[in-house]
């Protein structure tokens, strides 16, 4: 009985919330690793536009909402993110016809567009400031639970609940789902094939026919599609405040890296690498513990490996050993 | 330093991709074929050029081939022979002469041009996508394709049977002379009508060279023209049917590949005796 | 030429300020853009030098910060007789349980290295904080309103500047070792990963800066303007110029600050300027112009790069010990990204990357525009929207987030600068 209530604990507070953060965590790293497959930099403005994105898909909510439209139980903002991701598309291209598209033609160094990049990270940062705030937003609405703790405890008869958020819920299974997307695209289509080979050999692409200019507006848009659907998973999950978006930057960039950066599998699996690995040792074990432990080796106190405030240190320490150990990743990233 | 773009000697993988990106040297696009009937079927002729404001490689240099030939360019080290391939085929900044291919003058049109043009290009390193299969490969040379390419790739299946065998590995797996193979195969997906090499044989062993160079005979003899860079002169000389011998950028001998193989100054100057 | 009419146009700009607005605020603007200046010759010495891409320069900032608590204030000797011993003990049982992971993955055996450096490291961790948790919450059990931390070596305030530099040296050291060590460079990741870990850190370790409590009323290099108001001897002098006293001391002490800072910046830019002229600064240069000739000719790349890293890091420490001692206060919570570390970037990428003047130019040219785009943009804003009814929600809705016109701002400005002039406004000879 004991090992049952210690597995719900653990399932509770550790795995299902690593679970969807892993999730968030994966689709923007997905999103960084193409931009730095086929464009060739790490994007320092993917949380802003994360965050952008999330800002349209939280103003067509209330709009719906407004209208008194629904999805019963399931939020709004699902129905409004083709909304975000229209708005973060439009966004993206028209920073890449005004921006970047210039040092492509000029043949700058990689390296310039990341300071580019820093450039449209203040411009976006800035944006949603001025449009929405600086401050916390909410726009969940539908059925706060799957499974709340209470029922969970009275069909099963343990002490310990398990409460399954539907934000959680939505969270994994939309990942799943635009993941297969994502993955079916870039290996069963035309375009996404030309993608790949696009960041495999420039230079090869181009004598072969793909247009450049063509794989990079697919680019923006697939990437515009990711960093909308995690940012309004993350709002739903946790909450929407734009400082939180920008401060995601950390963890995704390890993701990406840790995962092998450039290599899309790598972004996916670094995702969850870093999020349960920042549950864990952030988690305090001692109601875990509490249930394993006979009671003369009863923790005294929390059992916290680090606090909370740590989490970013947990996914740098993590990044710095796989470099260390495996300096390309643990999926040879740098191409698609 | 010039300009304001480059890296700064940054070496930072964390934030900038090393690989993958464009090593070609940008030649503006524009300009539209004209219609110049008469002549060889490819021929650059009297070019004269080299990369942006550098000097110039190639003095009034001249390659032709005709239709059912194998045409080879050999020369001394630092002769010009890729670049004289790379200028037929628009990489190049060309200061006078001409590029004409099947009736068309070519000069003023960019590579990806040519390609559609009818000209198949297999550059002599990076010249395949070693992330994708090798099915994908040759799917990607049929980029520009858009009818039903499928017998094309049966055909180069028929050319290369390993390929077949291979086809559902990433190319960058394969041995030196495989990897070859995918890229003349991918070069052929588009059904060009002239096939450029440069220098295929570049780091294979003699075996799987004397393989290649049967394989490109048989490409030969479906009636492709075949122009092709080499390094090994002799073995070039013995399946060519025009042959030219360049050096510092200019035309020193022309002549049927038997004919240069028996020439005594071309044997004692370059073919070591 | 360029270079004088640009500097006289920052010298306008500021003293514009003074008479404009007021002399107080010229003189703000004035420390922190010479501050700023310093933050950015040391990232310039980075970029523009050896092309690493530091963007963790809030962390070495805030180091200095935390110098500035270590080395001034007074100890308190009750905190550390609770547990300092302890803490010190805990911190020492740390860096050896480091090394010793070091040492063993440098001398075992390949198959076996990794299981147990993984042993250290565990065992290492839980001695850590079996020794570190009681010692903590000893010492921040002590007066927590006042004191609740050990305080610092109670030394006079100017020595906490080359602390900054030291600790932020000490820090580089750590990530250049590891992060440009590795086959490919790593350190953009790395600088911005140890940059949160160092505000984690000043924010929860109570017992070394008081955390989110704060430190205030740091010790300060020049006297009190209380002080200064009750000197007879000031306030005859105030009136000789005819100011009023109050005005005349909190100029008084803000003019100090200008000539203590600008004296180290004429210092740092002397030695940066010898430095890039030096055989040592040609030889960077070769690196960074051709790495591979460099190492031909039998330069240690990685060795170099780590030395400019370290000194580039030292002046941001620096940098950051003076500010702190501007402010009087730590406040960990004030650290933002955006703010002590990408706009240093814009500041060197406006200025001109390479150039020493340049960063020094763009550091007080962005610093003026950081601080004055807002009443800037309230003023146009008030005129663009003058037409509206004063209650309309949109025109509310846009004079409260005139604010955040200076991130909008800083991010043209950095394009612009980009697109227009890539080597910035002082390029580099």
């Amino acid at each position: 009985m004991d090992l049952l209530n210690a597995l719900v604990a653990l399932a509770n507070f550790v795995l299902i919330p690593a679970l969807a953060y892993g999730s968030q965590l994966a689709l923007g790293a997905l999103g960084v690793t193409l931009i730095y497959a086929v464009l060739r930099f790490s994007n320092f403005a993917h949380g802003d536009t994360m965050a952008i994105g999330t800002m349209v898909t939280i103003l067509a909510t209330w709009a719906l909402q407004s209208l008194g439209v629904s999805l019963g139980p399931l939020p709004t903002a699902l129905l409004a993110i083709p909304f975000g991701i229209a708005g973060a598309a439009v966004l993206l291209l028209l920073t890449d016809r005004v921006v970047y598209r210039f040092y492509r033609a000029q043949k700058a160094k990689p390296v310039i567009l990341v300071i580019v990049s820093m450039g449209v990270m203040f411009i976006y940062n800035g944006m949603t400031r001025f449009i929405i705030g600086p401050d916390d937003q909410s726009f969940a609405d539908g059925e706060r639970f799957l499974i709340s703790a209470r029922d969970f405890k009275a069909w099963s008869g343990l002490d310990e609940g398990l409460a399954l958020k539907s934000t959680q819920a939505i969270t994994v299974v939309t990942a799943i789902i635009v993941v297969a997307i994502v993955f079916w695209f870039l290996t069963h289509t035309r375009t996404g094939k030309s993608m790949r080979a696009y960041s495999d050999n420039e230079d090869l692409a181009l004598l072969s026919g793909i247009s450049p200019e063509t794989v990079v507006r697919v680019t923006w848009i697939i990437v515009a599609a990711l960093a909308v659907v995690a940012g309004t998973l993350y709002g739903l999950d946790k909450s929407y405040k734009p400082f939180t978006y920008f401060q995601l930057l950390l963890p995704i960039f390890a993701s990406a890296i840790v995962g092998g950066i450039g290599s899309p599998v790598g972004a996916i699996a670094g995702g969850f690498v870093i999020a349960f690995s920042e549950v864990l040792f952030t988690y305090a074990w001692k109601k875990v513990l509490g249930y394993l432990l006979p009671e003369t080796l009863q923790p005294d106190g929390l059992v916290q490996l680090l606090s909370t405030d740590y989490k970013f240190a947990v996914s740098f320490v993590i990044l710095i050993i796989v470099l260390l150990f495996r300096p390309t990743g643990l999926f040879r990233g740098k191409s698609v | 330093m010039t300009g304001g773009y480059d890296d700064r000697g940054n070496r930072d993988v964390s934030i900038a991709n090393p690989a993958g990106g464009s090593a070609a040297h940008p030649v503006p696009a524009g300009g539209r074929a004209q219609p110049a009937p008469g002549g060889p079927f490819l021929i650059g002729e009297a070019m004269t050029g080299g990369y942006g404001r550098g000097a110039d490689i190639l003095h009034a240099c001249t390659i032709a081939v005709e239709r059912g030939e194998i045409a080879v360019i050999v020369g001394p080290n630092g002769a010009g022979k890729s670049t004289a391939m790379k200028a037929m085929f628009g990489m190049l900044d060309l200061r006078a002469g001409t590029v004409r291919l099947d009736g068309e003058d070519i000069t003023a049109i960019s590579p990806q041009a040519r390609v559609r043009e009818g000209m198949g290009f297999v550059p002599q390193t990076q010249n395949i996508f070693a992330s994708m299969t090798v099915e994908e490969n040759l799917e990607m040379g049929a980029f520009v394709r858009r009818d039903d390419f499928r017998d094309t790739m049966a055909q180069v299946y028929d050319l290369f049977p390993v390929l077949k065998e291979k086809r559902r590995q990433p190319a960058g797996e394969l041995s030196g002379g495989q990897r070859q193979q995918v890229a003349v195969g991918r070069a052929l997906m588009t059904r060009p009508k002239v096939l450029l090499l440069d220098e295929p044989t570049a780091g294979v062993s003699p075996i799987v060279m004397d393989e290649l160079f049967d394989r490109i005979v048989e490409v030969a003899r479906t009636g492709l023209p075949v122009l092709m860079v080499e390094q090994n002169a002799r073995q070039a000389l013995e399946i060519a049917d025009k042959a030219y011998v360049l050096v510092q950028g200019a035309n020193a001998h022309t002549g049927t590949g038997r004919a240069l193989l028996h020439d005594p100054q071309v044997r004692r100057s370059f073919l070591g005796g | 030429m360029r270079t004088l009419a640009l500097f006289a146009l920052v010298a306008a700009l500021i003293l514009g300020t003074g008479v404009l607005q007021s002399w107080n605020s010229a003189l703000i603007i004035l420390n922190m853009g010479l501050v700023s200046a310093i933050m950015a010759l040391g990232v310039n010495l980075q970029w523009g030098l050896a092309g690493l891409f530091n963007v963790g320069v809030m962390g070495f900032v805030a180091l200095g910060g935390l110098a500035v608590v270590l080395t001034s204030t007074a100890p308190v000797p009750q905190a550390w007789t609770a547990g300092g011993a302890r803490i010190i003990a805990a911190l020492i049982l740390g860096a050896a349980s480091i090394t010793l992971g070091a040492v063993a993955w440098r001398t075992l055996h390949r198959g076996r290295r990794g299981l147990a450096v993984a042993v250290i490291a565990v065992l290492g961790f839980v001695a850590f904080r079996w020794v570190l948790d009681p010692a903590v919450e000893a010492v921040e059990a002590v007066n927590p309103a006042a004191t609740g931390y050990l305080g610092g070596l109670g030394l006079p305030v100017l020595l906490a500047w080359p602390v900054g530099g030291l600790l932020a040296a000490g820090v580089a050291w750590v990530i250049g070792k590891t992060a440009l060590g590795l086959r490919s460079d790593y350190l953009a990741i790395a600088t911005l990963g140890i940059a949160e870990i160092v505000i984690a850190v000043l924010k929860n370790e109570d017992w070394l800066a008081r955390g989110v409590k704060n430190v205030i009323g740091l010790p300060r290099p020049l006297p009190y303007e209380i002080d200064l108001q009750g000197s007879p001897v000031f306030a005859g002098r105030a009136d000789a110029l005819g100011l009023d006293v109050t005005t005349a001391s909190t100029l008084y002490v803000k003019l100090g600050y200008s000539v203590l800072f600008s004296a180290v910046l004429i210092a740092v830019l002397v030695l940066a300027q010898l430095a890039l002229t030096s055989p040592w600064g040609r030889m960077m240069r070769a690196i960074r112009d051709n790495e591979e000739a460099a190492e031909a000719m039998g330069k240690d790349v990685t060795a170099r790069h780590l030395q400019v890293f370290i000194l580039g890091s030292v002046l941001c420490g620096i940098a950051g010990a003076m500010m702190t001692t501007l402010d009087g206060q730590l406040t960990p919570s004030s650290y933002q990204p955006l703010r002590y570390t990408f706009l240093i970037w814009v500041m060197v990428i406006l200025g001109g990357s390479g150039n020493n003047l340049g960063a020094v130019l763009g550091g007080f040219l962005v610093w003026f525009l950081w601080v004055q785009v807002e009443p800037i943009g309230q003023w146009v804003m008030q005129i663009a929207t003058s037409g509206m009814a004063a209650e309309s929600a949109l025109r509310v809705h846009l004079l409260e987030s005139v604010q955040h016109m200076r991130l909008l701002t800083m991010g043209i400005i950095l394009l612009v600068v980009l697109r227009f002039a890539p080597r910035g406004l002082l390029p580099e000879k």
